[in-house]
């Protein structure tokens, strides 16, 4: 008999289908549903109204991220807004039952970051969570996408979400990294090809020996930014680097279960010969250190490119996106004067993003008109920052340590680039005023970010490895 | 959730491409726990100029442009997951967006409020834009029974997507989480049928 040849996608989803809607979407049902204090409470509020609780509270993991202050976390919050978005959620969690990592526990953190530090993110899983983001998770080998709230009432409800079964896409890198080129780069590469709408309807599958040689935490960033090309999520099949990253943390299986899971995750890779909707091959000798100059995540460049001129009249957005920026297409970004460096969000706030930072800052010192400002991505990053002596490299190069949150991603708390100023930042948007009002982003790895606020313009981290 | 089933309506058009959820309603107004109100900050850093002044030079402060639709450039809603976004668009008096390309979790939120995305090709999207431009009191007819927009006093006219079961929920004003919560008895089933391993 022939067996069916099947991607690891469809084999993730297929094995999650409770119902199927004739000419509609399939009824999807979620293993592990993370919850913040942004996206939720609106699903609650919903969820009071009809008189119905959880269904599975113990499938849920709630924590504070997006809205909470990076300085003082033991004081109250001072914004009164934030500090009753952030009660709300402790409500909520206490009311339904649901485990909180909130503000002072020692899991707290950017949910994308304690998920998989945890060992809660695993492979062949389904993952939802109220933030677009969590395609992050697919790192290890799982479905994860983010949602609404409106979404986030239906898992909080019933454990499944109504969807549509998106297209598969492969994207293929083979090669090895040049020096200074990190995972960073690579999903900056990659979305300056596909542009930020080329992945939408797609869920992508990457692999490729550049992809295997990458540790978890790189892979993270790359399906982390799956979103910016318009997919719903990213996965890359897991292997010995994923088991040996998940064994023996707090919520990993254990003992002979461990055991049986392990032989399970073996099998989850696409079958040989498993067609794809789309499958798109990169070289990685072919990539340099990336920046963006534009205002969408797809406007990125190499670091000794120049930016693309405006063609005519009909260039409206790459017009606007220039005059936002204040750059000039035909010229280079390298050489730019920086006012602001960014080193966090669930894009690269990772303990070995910090290493990478420390590693090239030891012994330097920032340029003195840079403010450079580093979010530890969880209260466990931060913590074994501070073990490895991280935190003293950083403060003696005159980077500012703080505490763990979404900060100025996406500058819902205080934590602003302020208007006109540029920022080199390892975030994940740089859209219009997503670090503030008026705030110049430019999107980089944590290699050029810091090489950047040591030289205090736009830099090329390649002369500064010499 | 309010049915949906035709609309004459002017539009508002704003041509620019890959509008993200950013623009629509940036992060910092994303506070409230409730779902209303979320209008008066919609497109807030494109309406206003510092200080909270108008900003005169954008669309929705032009006077004698009003309308219950948005036309916009392709790849509309991209970026951030956030439903404050459709709230937003529904609370301003949208009910309708129009665009060549929508991006995917905004296009199920819209869905999920009441607020139809209506996708048309380049060439329809292009046209409706150059007779909005001449002429302010355009108005298109959008039937969500019959799937079809059409450009009023004019032969132009386009059929759009739109899931059956979306739409049979658009036009009951019936929402997922009923539906789901029906299916109870089927997710329990499920569950108790799934194999250790693959939890």
């Amino acid at each position: 008999m022939l067996m069916e040849v099947k991607t690891l996608f469809d084999k993730i989803w297929d094995n999650h289908v409770v119902h199927q809607i004739e000419n509609g979407p399939n009824v999807l049902y979620i293993d592990k549903h993370f919850i913040h204090e942004v996206t939720s409470p609106q699903a609650f509020a919903g969820l009071k109204e009809r008189g119905i609780g959880v269904y599975r509270p113990e499938q849920t993991v709630a924590t504070a991220d997006h809205n909470v202050p990076t300085q003082d976390q033991h004081l109250p919050i001072k914004d009164a807004l934030s500090r009753h978005q952030v009660d709300t959620l402790i409500k909520n969690c206490d009311e339904f039952g649901v485990e909180l990592y909130g503000l002072g526990h020692p899991y707290q953190g950017i949910v994308h970051v304690i998920g998989p530090e945890l060992g809660i993110t695993q492979p062949g899983m389904t993952i939802v969570c109220g933030d677009s983001h969590t395609s992050t998770h697919g790192a290890f080998g799982n479905i994860a996408f983010g949602i609404g709230t409106s979404e986030v009432e239906q898992v909080l409800a019933t454990q499944c979400v109504l969807q549509r079964k998106p297209k598969t896409m492969k994207i293929q890198i083979d090669g090895v990294l040049n020096k200074g080129v990190v995972s960073k780069d690579i999903i900056l590469y990659v979305i300056s090809k596909l542009s930020t709408s080329g992945g939408t309807g797609y869920f992508i599958e990457f692999c490729g020996s550049a992809i295997e040689g990458l540790s978890m935490e790189a892979r993270m960033t790359i399906c982390n930014m799956s979103i910016e090309m318009g997919a719903r999520g990213g996965l890359i099949a897991p292997d010995d680097t994923t088991f040996n990253y998940i064994k023996d943390r707090e919520f990993a299986p254990k003992g002979e279960l461990w055991e049986r899971k392990l032989a399970y995750w073996k099998t989850l890779k696409s079958d040989k010969g498993a067609s794809f909707d789309k499958e798109i091959h990169f070289k990685a000798e072919d990539i340099e250190p990336m920046i963006t100059y534009g205002t969408n995540p797809g406007m990125g460049i190499g670091v000794s490119e120049t930016i693309p001129a405006v063609n005519g009249q009909s260039d409206v957005t790459l017009k606007k996106a220039l005059e936002y920026m204040d750059l000039t297409g035909g010229s280079q970004l390298l050489g730019k004067k920086v006012d602001y460096v960014f080193i966090g969000s669930c894009t690269n706030s990772r303990i070995e993003d910090l290493r990478m930072v420390a590693d090239l800052v030891k012994g330097k010192k920032k340029a003195e008109h840079v403010n450079a400002m580093i979010i530890p991505g969880s209260k466990q990053v931060e913590k074994q920052a501070v073990t490895e002596g991280i935190d003293k490299v950083l403060a003696e190069a005159g980077f500012e340590l703080r505490q763990p949150g979404c900060s100025a991603c996406l500058g819902m708390n205080e934590d602003k680039v302020p208007k006109g100023k540029y920022c080199v930042s390892t975030s994940n948007r740089n859209f219009e005023g997503r670090q503030g009002p008026g705030a110049r982003t430019m999107l980089a790895s944590p290699l050029t970010a810091a090489a950047s606020a040591i030289t205090g313009h736009v830099t090329d981290v390649r002369e500064m490895l010499n | 959730m309010e049915k949906f089933k035709t609309l004459k309506s002017t539009c508002i058009p704003l041509p620019l491409q890959d509008i993200d959820t950013d623009q629509i309603i940036p992060a910092r107004f994303l506070k409230a726990t409730t779902r209303e109100g979320f209008g008066d900050n919609l497109f807030r850093d494109w309406r206003y100029k510092e200080n909270d002044h108008l900003n005169p030079d954008f669309i929705l402060n032009q006077p004698g442009i009003t309308g219950d639709v948005l036309v916009a450039g392709e790849n509309f809603g991209c970026g951030s997951s956030r439903e404050h976004a459709a709230w937003a668009l529904f609370d301003f008096g949208f009910k309708v967006v129009i665009s060549s390309f929508f991006a995917d979790i905004f296009k199920n939120n819209a869905l999920n409020n009441g607020l139809l995305p209506v996708q048309v090709s380049n060439e329809f999207l292009n046209l409706l834009f150059e007779k909005i431009q001449a002429d302010p009191s355009t108005e298109v007819n959008v039937s969500l029974e019959d799937q079809e927009i059409s450009i009023a006093g004019t032969d132009f006219k386009e059929s759009f997507e739109i899931n059956p079961y979306k739409k049979y929920c658009l036009v009951q004003g019936y929402d997922d989480i009923d539906f789901l919560i029906s299916k109870k008895e089927e997710i329990k089933e499920f569950e108790d049928n799934r194999l250790e391993v693959a939890r």
